[in-house]
């Protein structure tokens, strides 16, 4: 079962992450790589340098960033390839874990659809 | 949520936790009892440990470091009481008890100990299917249960083998260890030919009622990719990585709707996993680079990986660059070389120069007496005389191979295609009587 987890944090209260945190980022992200269970990782660019095509009516508009009131964006991603879904909310709460109380962070643990 | 809910839930966690933590803690724990069966039955203590405290407790931080350390708690416990446990851990008794029990481990001893299982659970004195089992319980946290289904033999026999495997392993005083450099190459090829069986068998399944077993494909492809961290210097480990992600980035395509087979040409390109293509090829890459690094020519499963990558590149199969697909095979057949290989570059030949150059290749192998029993080798057989117009020939080959298939998925489809063949037969059999 392939599990995507979405990280959301809020741009205008996280802060920067600093050295430490991303050394031990890196060290759950190498304990997923050596347990054969990360397909996939990556942060995202901050949400002030996004674009957003809107559709409605058949009338798309384009729209650049900054989108300074956008609150709870998706800030990085992790594709995790795992037995079940308890075990890809185990490897996420790992994840989440290593942030300092500093942060208020959520993922979002979605399935993604595969043949049966 | 009711009680009942949240005890379930946390039941669930803690077995999660468990079976994440499996592999190592039986790993670890045989090196310091020098003994898989003890080293089982002290995780699985644990793990009783676990379901008691965790729940109410909470997950420790380092689930991992708490179930080690509790698991070793039980050794001790179990040198102070049982004394025939005790004469099996004369030697090592001392140093449980004298150990400091929050020394932290080294980081890399944990590794260490997943590759010594890992050589232990491959040794060639294991028969083959042993050596499977093995692989899957020890390193894979697969229960018996889990691994019979997946090879659909009964829970006993997969139970027998495993106690079987870990007798043999004792009795012939099987070192865990990883095999100097020296022997590494040649261990190395039974850990990775384990590793391979397990992806074919769930890629197309021997027996059995699916064509593809999901979920065994998934097992190897994760035993591949943590091999490939612990001897990330051996090219032919990223060269299996690699054909098993181009392999299993075609699963999707693989089976039709009434989990029917879906041959390669006829699948459904976009359903092809573009991100197990990219990562199959990114570990070609690796595979290649390492290699060279270490002026070694590429191995078989780089070459293989190599063939599959051509195939993942084509858009359509009308692009597919069977000139060099049919290149690879060649190198393949003169560097490893095996009949399915032959039969394999027979197909490649075909498209490049023609169906008869391709028959002239099997009916070598057939002449040989080789492949006999192997429904594949008829199958391609029927193919190309098929395209040779010679339909009457091509019912027999693809009835034959339906014979020998032990799958019911692929044996409705070549028995479809000897139909198909008898058609056209009695068609060109018509046109022919009608023409005189």
């Amino acid at each position: 079962m392939r599990y995507m987890m979405l990280i959301h944090v809020d741009p205008a209260t996280a802060p920067e992450p600093d050295a430490a945190l991303m050394e031990q980022m890196g060290k759950v992200i190498e304990e997923m790589t050596k347990a054969g269970v990360l397909l996939d990782t990556n942060g995202l660019r901050p949400i002030t340098e996004a674009t957003k095509i809107t559709q409605t009516g058949g009338k798309q508009t384009v729209i650049d960033g900054p989108f300074t009131e956008s609150k709870e964006v998706v800030g990085g991603y992790c594709i995790l390839q795992t037995k079940s879904k308890e075990e890809a909310v185990e490897w996420s709460a790992r994840f989440l874990a290593v942030h300092g109380p500093e942060w208020d962070i959520e993922v979002e643990i979605r399935q993604i659809a595969e043949p049966a | 949520m009711s009680p009942d809910q949240s005890a379930e839930q946390a039941r669930r966690a803690v077995e999660t936790v468990w079976r994440m933590e499996w592999p190592r803690l039986v790993a670890g724990l045989t090196r310091v009892v020098g003994d898989i069966d003890a080293a089982e039955e002290l995780a699985q203590d644990a793990l009783v440990a676990a379901l008691e405290q965790w729940p109410r407790d909470g997950v420790p931080p380092n689930p991992g470091g708490w179930l080690m350390l509790t698991a070793k708690h039980r050794a001790i416990d179990r040198v102070r009481r049982n004394q025939t446990f005790a004469r099996k851990l004369a030697e090592l008794g001392h140093e449980l008890v004298t150990e400091q029990p929050d020394s932290p481990e080294p980081d890399n001893a944990v590794e260490d100990d997943l590759l010594r299982m890992m050589f232990t659970a491959c040794h060639p004195v294991l028969p083959e299917q042993a050596r499977v089992a093995l692989t899957l319980r020890l390193l894979g946290g697969l229960t018996t249960e889990e691994i019979a289904r997946a090879f659909v033999v009964t829970e006993s026999t997969v139970a027998q083998r495993i106690v079987r495997a870990k007798r043999t392993i004792a009795a012939k005083r099987v070192p865990y260890e990883v095999p100097g450099s020296d022997e590494l190459p040649e261990r190395l090829n039974s850990v990775l030919a384990v590793v391979y069986l397990i992806f074919n068998e769930g890629y197309s399944a021997t027996t059995g009622n699916d064509w593809v077993r999901f979920e065994l494909c998934q097992d190897a492809l994760r035993l591949g990719r943590v091999l490939a961290e612990l001897l990330p210097a051996e090219p032919e480990v990223h060269g299996l990585v690699a054909l098993l992600e181009l392999q299993a980035s075609r699963l999707p395509a693989r089976t039709g709707p009434a989990n029917d087979v879906v041959l390669l040409a006829d699948q459904n390109r976009s359903r092809w996993d573009r991100l197990l293509i990219r990562r199959g090829l990114a570990a070609l890459g690796r595979a290649n680079a390492v290699a060279r690094d270490r002026s070694l020519p590429p191995g078989s499963y780089a070459l293989q990986a190599a063939i599959a990558a051509v195939h993942a590149m084509a858009a359509t199969p009308g692009d597919t660059d069977w000139r060099r697909i049919a290149g690879l095979y060649a190198v393949l057949a003169e560097r490893f070389p095996s009949p399915i290989v032959e039969l394999n570059r027979a197909v490649a030949v075909s498209k490049v120069h023609g169906p008869a150059a391709g028959l002239d290749l099997v009916d070598t192998l057939v002449t040989a007496g080789v492949l006999d029993t192997y429904h594949l080798r008829y199958a391609v057989r029927g193919d190309l005389l098929v395209q040779l117009d010679r339909y009457e020939e091509a019912r027999a080959e693809f009835t034959r191979a339906a014979e020998l298939t032990g799958n019911k998925a692929e044996r409705a489809l070549l028995l479809d295609r000897a139909a198909a063949s008898a058609r056209r037969a009695s068609v060109a059999g018509e046109i022919r009587s009608g023409g005189t």
